[in-house]
């Protein structure tokens, strides 16, 4: 079985490198502060002792007062996994830095986020909308995206 | 003399014979030389995850099916578990070993047409192709004994299956179950051996091992590429910890190794659904649930091996009948991620074979 | 040069004259023809219409015929191919018009001929019209020369195999026209295929007829027939039929070297903006070209119209016909797709060094024995020719035997349950 890594044990390892970056211990989860995202999993790509080489899925939920987005990462080294979660603030402009350049496989998930959510990704290559068309008005998977216009 | 050249912009797609679907690529060709890609997404987008929002828990499993139109059955296990796993149930015995052996046939049926539309691609003038319709017609029948449906099944629900198997189908089962080999033996005497194919596909789209895993591939096209990861065996679901099978993987990550995993497959398949059938016990085939489900709130992530790779389902449930967030993770889609690297410095010929080998679909890709 | 070879049937063929003569209108059934009318015409004869005009008669009559069998032919052709391939891949094809659907190239005529005829804005629009014709006309030029029967060619060329070369070579004229006046990509892609394709293969489809015409001393297809009186030159020259058989199927745009309309990459190549009518053009050129390429392959290696039976040479020489046309649909309904670079490799390492051997090998032969050659050279010819292409392709480093390759299993991650990794099975190369 892959082993679910507790937010305790992600929170042991990355507490010496980054004290700050931490806002919430979950039971299998550990929620990052959004600045901190890319340097957070840069380390847990590189460290040898995590090594999560493979970024599961990217994906958003939209809280109303934030938007989380959510990185299921796996270690095929290891066979263990991590659930991270980070907070984009704000429903003008939401940004977060784009964990693309660590593993290209977040290239188009990002850009799926984007598109649906309105999650704009710094440092992505190529952050343009990716299922609608340019010019499309709003972001559909948000909440108050009104599914007919009155 | 000077030769005044310059580079062109071909459209691939949205209408072609071999995009699979309505994909589409901007491809920037310096004579045959493909020097640039972009690809082009949308056009299928039906917007299932903000439908799903909208949708009871049951009534999502209708829209599952429409995802991956050709792996109708994997698709509706991975949004079961996904439920399960929220609700914190389990289904009972019976209905776990009825879909290890649903989501295995559906693998060798996707895995058909993978390889058959991979061949036609090659150029193979659909005689493999019509070959591999004939077995997965055979499959399609089987399923249609069991939930009524060819393509759409809806056969899963949350804590089991909708229906007990019908007492035709294992007959008709085993019956297939003792062709089916025979019938791939015949697909490998067909081409594996051919030298054409073999030119065509040995060392071309090459995705090394390092790059397949840090883009997210998955499925055969990463254990194509030397990594033995495949969620049967690294995080066994349903009954997968109780059968045994092979996993088929390849060297370098080619075309071809692509080609003979998906045939590998199939056979490992075939053993694991032979194996279920002899284990099968009798029972309940669906858990004792309410006609509508309340997940407490919270979210969970479940994922199967799909025939495309890995197909997990994000649930976040807020209390309500309806989940507050459905995020799809669509191995077809995050497959794509590399396109541009395997596809910079081939041919157009090439360009057909790797995105064929890569076996996507776009009703899964666009959502 | 005679416009009309049917006029030397005026002369009545030695054989049964005069016995028994129904038997002779059927085995002479074109001299026979060619002769009544001009006797009809009173040709032979003091006060009769002059020679010119008989001959202008016959020939326009002639080219009716022989126009005719390439234009009707090719929708039962594409009839054959169809019902043929759907044998191949499990599907019953075409049945609905007609019994057994005989009837489906008149539908689909029918369909054509009513078809908008659609001219993409950006063309050009003069050469856009011209380019179907440009390609179908010299396709059909090349029936020409085939001698149907006994003295029963349109033309009796002394160039006969000359003739039908550069028309089929004219023919690509036509498809570079229309893939560069068709102003789309996928055609731009198709016609560049063409010109560098069928240019490279004309050279190895010339120089393996060479040994053909080295063995009968003439260009003239008639005389090439009858000098294959002993044995069909397949046996002479299997050499220079296994050269000639994969050029043409490249000359013809047949798999696996149909690149310049590579459906599954090109949607249609070079006619992708083609409809109604002027598709008609294309698809009855490159079907013409296929039965017509069909009637020389019979006539220089498989003793053209010449059979062991008493039966009429044209029926020989149609059956013959439909035996390489079904090989054609065979092989295209089997083999992949190659790729451009390795289509035109294929051509200039294997299939030139191949022709080329094949010629001085001849031509040693005939030097050796100028007057016939010896039926003992027939097994040391088909040994060398198998000698020569597997020697060639083990040169150009084709392994037959698969080469097994293991790996080092690596254990797979999280493996709870017995299975093991399988490396696969990867061939040589």
């Amino acid at each position: 079985m892959t082993r679910q890594l507790a937010g305790q044990e992600i929170a042991a390892a990355l507490k010496g490198v980054f004290p700050e970056a931490l806002t919430d211990v979950g039971a299998s989860d550990v929620t990052v502060r959004g600045e901190d995202i890319l340097d957070v999993c840069r380390h847990m790509h590189d460290a040898p002792a995590l090594a999560f080489d493979y970024l599961v899925s990217l994906n958003a939920v939209d809280w109303i007062d934030s938007f989380e987005v959510v990185y299921q990462l796996v270690s095929i080294q290891y066979n263990h996994k991590a659930v991270l979660r980070t907070r984009a603030y704000g429903r003008e402009a939401p940004v977060l830095p784009s964990v693309s350049s660590v593993w290209r496989g977040a290239n188009l998930q990002e850009r799926e986020v984007y598109d649906l959510m309105g999650v704009r990704f710094e440092g992505h290559p190529n952050m343009r909308r990716i299922f609608l068309w340019e010019g499309f008005e709003g972001h559909p998977l948000r909440k108050d995206f009104l599914l007919q216009r009155p | 003399m000077t030769l005044k050249t310059e580079p062109i912009i071909v459209n691939i797609g949205p209408q072609h014979p071999s995009t699979h679907g309505v994909f589409r690529l901007r491809i920037l060709f310096d004579g045959e030389v493909i020097h640039d890609v972009e690809p082009v997404f949308g056009y299928l987008h039906r917007g299932s995850e903000k439908l799903a929002e909208e949708r009871t828990y049951t009534q999502i499993v209708t829209l599952t099916d429409r995802l991956d139109y050709l792996a109708a059955m994997s698709n509706n296990l991975s949004y079961c578990l996904s439920v399960e796993k929220l609700m914190g149930i389990e289904a009972p015995e019976r209905a776990k070993y009825i879909r290890t052996i649903m989501a295995e046939l559906m693998r060798i049926s996707s895995h058909l047409m993978g390889l058959g539309f991979f061949l036609q691609d090659l150029g193979a003038f659909a005689t493999p192709l019509m070959y591999m319709f004939r077995e997965r017609e055979k499959i399609m029948d089987l399923f249609e004994m069991a939930s009524g449906a060819r393509i759409t099944y809806t056969y899963m629900r949350p804590g089991g299956v909708n229906d007990d198997l019908p007492p035709e189908f294992m007959p008709a089962l085993r019956k297939f179950a003792d062709e089916m080999p025979g019938y791939i033996d015949e697909y490998e005497r067909l081409l594996r051996e051919n030298e054409i194919l073999i030119t065509r596909t040995k060392g071309v789209g090459v995705l090394p091992r390092d790059l397949a895993i840090n883009g997210s591939l998955s499925g055969p096209a990463l254990r194509a590429s030397g990594v033995p990861w495949d969620l049967r065996k690294a995080d066994p679901y349903e009954v997968y910890s109780r059968v045994q099978f092979d996993l088929p993987v390849g060297q370098i990550g080619d075309n071809y190794d692509r080609f003979l995993v998906r045939l590998e497959e199939m056979r490992q398949s075939l053993r694991i659904v032979r194996q279920c059938m002899q284990q099968m016990p009798a029972g309940p085939f669906r858990a004792d649930l309410p006609m509508l489900l309340r997940p407490p709130k919270g979210d969970a992530y479940a994922h199967v091996e799909g025939p495309k790779g890995e197909l997990g389902f994000y649930l976040v449930s807020d209390g309500s009948i309806s989940p507050y967030r459905c995020a799809i993770r669509a191995p077809s889609f995050i497959n794509l991620s590399l396109l541009k690297e395997m596809l910079v410095g081939w041919k157009i010929a090439d360009m057909i074979t790797i995105v064929g080998s890569l076996d996507f679909n776009m009703g899964e890709v666009d959502r | 040069m005679a416009v009309s070879a049917l006029a030397t049937g005026c002369q009545p063929p030695g054989f049964f004259d005069g016995q028994n003569l129904w038997h002779e209108w059927v085995v002479n059934f074109f001299p026979r023809i060619g002769d009544s009318i001009c006797r009809g015409m009173g040709g032979h004869a003091d006060g009769g219409p002059p020679n010119w005009l008989i001959y202008l008669v016959l020939g326009f009559l002639g080219s009716l015929i022989v126009v005719n069998i390439a234009a009707l032919g090719v929708p039962f052709v594409v009839l054959l191919e169809r019902k043929l391939l759907g044998r191949f891949q499990n599907r019953i094809g075409p049945n609905r018009v007609g019994p057994f659907g005989l009837l489906q190239p008149v539908a689909d005529a029918l369909k054509l001929m009513t078809k908008e005829d659609i001219t993409p804005a950006a063309a050009d629009k003069i050469v856009f019209a011209l380019a179907p014709l440009a390609f179908a006309i010299p396709i059909i030029l090349m029936f020409a020369p085939i001698p149907w029967a006994d003295h029963a060619s349109l033309a009796n060329l002394d160039i006969g195999i000359l003739w039908v070369i550069a028309v089929t070579t004219a023919a690509e004229a036509g498809i570079f026209m229309a893939g560069w006046s068709s102003n789309n990509k996928y055609s731009l892609f198709g016609a560049m295929r063409a010109v560098a394709l069928l240019v490279s293969y004309e050279i190895p489809l010339v120089l393996s007829l060479l040994g053909v015409v080295l063995l009968a001393g003439t260009l003239n297809l008639s005389e090439i027939v009858l000098d294959q009186r002993f044995a069909p030159n397949i046996l002479w020259q299997p050499l220079g039929f296994f050269v000639f058989i994969i050029a043409v199927s490249a000359e013809l745009n047949r798999a696996p070297f149909d690149q310049l309309e590579a459906e599954s990459e090109l949607v249609s190549g070079f006619h992708t903006e083609y409809s109604g009518m002027k598709w008609a053009m294309v698809q009855l050129g490159e079907y013409a070209a296929l039965i017509g390429f069909s009637a020389i392959i019979a006539t220089l290696f498989l003793s053209g119209w010449k059979g062991p039976l008493w039966i009429p040479g044209y029926i020989w020489l149609v059956t013959k016909m439909a035996f390489i046309l079904c090989a054609f649909i065979w092989v295209r309904a089997t083999i992949p797709r190659m790729r451009i670079d390795q289509i035109m490799a294929f051509g200039w390492k294997f299939l030139l060094p191949l022709s080329i051997i094949n010629i001085f090998a001849t031509a040693a032969e005939v030097i050796a024995f100028p007057d016939a050659l010896p039926y003992w050279l027939i097994p040391i010819n088909i040994a060398f020719a198998g000698a020569c292409v597997v020697g060639m392709a083990k040169l150009l480093g084709f392994q037959p035997k698969t080469r097994k390759i293991v790996i080092p299993g690596r254990p797979v991650i999280g493996d709870d349950t017995p299975g093991r990794i399988v490396p696969l099975m990867r061939g040589g190369n």
